[in-house]
């Protein structure tokens, strides 16, 4: 047997930009086995839902992350709804979606520039990033936020979109759709991009549903599982399939994020179509008593927002399962018989989300 | 779609007898959660299959020994030494068990406090 040594990894890193350690066990140049540690950034924030409002705390449910942040409002909102039994008005639904497709768009082209900038490809990082900060105008201008929206509340929304928001919405992500084309082909036809990924991090379907991969990484791997399918906010009455691709390697979880972008701008031109009129939140009087499991498809997979209520209007646990979370134990199998230059490449394959991961 | 999303309570003898039945019958690990009653501890496991999830729901004593289910579900560690290392639940058998080295937190088991 080689010569095992210890390399320390993080928690700070120029590719990882939130703080997570990895004592990396090698034999050579050669990973054979990689131990995490987290809570670096850890907040609790958890915890602080015995000491607020239920309603106060939509809030903090989306302070848990700033890329995902509408989600997290959303999931805690809808799980919440369900408790309460509360059915949101319509345009509600179709607005929560369209806002949590731009957000999939954002997270997507983040995580682009961050494998561009992680592989030294700086222009096709610019571009990326350029392309991004065109939904975070509209973020800007639908919600007045580039970073937190506050405009998930229990039982609907608290803003609106009239006609020429929602045209503007449509215009921008349809040439946003031609700017990308050009940078979508050089991530999956480009010779150093396709190098750098093929092959690398393999991870087969029967592998990654039993370590519990989910989202991007998931369906990289062939499995067509989407937690949209569920029909949650608008999402039932859109035509859609989860985007999958066979090779279950780096440059398939490259793939099938950029072709969800694709799919994103379609489907907020499809709910853009469909929005009917009508109110934008309900009334909610009371508080929650009972307990329920809400499943979202977050842009870096399926996230699982638990909560149980004992009629009071402190909430008595909430509980968020990231996508992240799930996506540490099999990307900590696909590190194993990697080389320690491929490391950081890797970890960024899963598009992890420390922040999430920490709460 | 209308799919199954149940919570169903399981005693101690039970319980890996079902995680088993799972594992055959193809479900995989989705979320464990712990949280705190009077009594102890209330976990619960979920699993998916497809669209489908079952929850089940285990209570524990404060000290009681819960066995790891990452014998049938490897990728259960991450999730198993979080309910360790945040509530203080007793799991015994973890593949993979951080003994208290995965969160890098000032306070040990800061979630087991109500309040």
């Amino acid at each position: 047997m080689a010569k095992q040594s210890i390399v320390p990894f993080g928690p700070q890193h120029p590719v990882l930009p939130e703080p997570v350690h990895l004592d990396l066990v090698l034999e050579d140049e050669v990973v054979v086995k990689a131990v995490p540690s987290i809570g670096f950034v850890h907040r609790g924030l958890e915890k602080l839902v015995e000491t607020k409002d239920y309603k106060e705390y939509v809030y903090i449910a989306e302070r848990v992350c700033g890329i995902c942040s509408f989600g997290h409002g959303m999931g805690y909102c809808q799980c919440l709804e369900k408790i309460m039994d509360i059915d949101i008005p319509p345009r509600a639904k179709y607005l929560r979606t369209i806002w949590m497709e731009m957000s999939r768009i954002h997270s997507h082209l983040l995580w682009l520039g961050l494998l561009a900038d992680a592989m030294g490809f700086e222009s096709l990082f610019m571009q990326s990033w350029k392309l991004r900060e065109e939904v975070l105008d509209l973020f800007d201008a639908t919600t007045g936020g580039r970073v937190i929206f506050s405009v998930n509340c229990v039982g609907g929304v608290l803003k609106d979109m009239d006609d020429s928001m929602l045209k503007r919405i449509v215009d921008t992500v349809t040439d946003m759709e031609k700017e990308l084309r050009p940078i979508a082909e050089t991530f999956l036809r480009d010779y150093t991009v396709g190098t750098r990924l093929h092959g690398l991090g393999m991870l087969s379907a029967e592998h990654a549903k039993m370590m519990g991969a989910v989202g991007p990484m998931l369906r990289a791997s062939g499995v067509s599982y989407d937690a949209r399918k569920l029909g949650y906010a608008a999402y039932g009455d859109l035509d859609f399939e989860p985007v999958t691709a066979a090779d279950g390697d780096s440059f398939a979880r490259c793939e099938v994020r950029i072709r969800e972008i694709f799919q994103s701008i379609g489907l907020i031109r499809q709910a853009a179509a469909k929005i009917p009129a009508g109110p934008i939140a309900v009334p909610v009087k009371g508080n929650p008593n009972g307990e329920h499991f809400m499943r979202i498809e977050q842009p870096r997979g399926e996230a699982i927002y638990y909560v149980k209520a004992n009629g009071s209007k402190f909430i008595e646990r909430f509980r968020l399962r990231t996508p992240t979370t799930s996506n540490i134990p099999p990307m900590l199998e696909m590190l194993k018989g990697c080389q320690l230059a491929d490391v950081a490449l890797l970890i960024l394959t899963i598009d992890p989300c420390i922040s999430c991961t920490e709460r | 779609m209308e799919a199954q999303n149940t919570i169903e309570p399981i005693t101690m003898a039970e319980f890996i007898p079902q995680v088993l039945r799972f594992k055959q019958e193809g479900w995989h690990v989705v979320q464990i959660c712990a949280g705190r009653i009077p009594e102890g501890y209330e976990l619960s496991y979920s699993f998916g299959r497809d669209y489908d999830m079952r929850t089940l729901r285990l209570a524990v004593a404060e000290d009681e020994t819960v066995p790891s289910i990452t014998q049938a579900y490897p990728g259960a560690f991450l999730q198993e030494n979080e309910a360790a290392e945040l509530f203080g639940v007793h799991i015994v058998g973890i593949t993979q068990d951080y003994r208290g080295k995965l969160y890098r937190i000032a306070k040990e088991t800061p979630f087991k406090q109500k309040g």
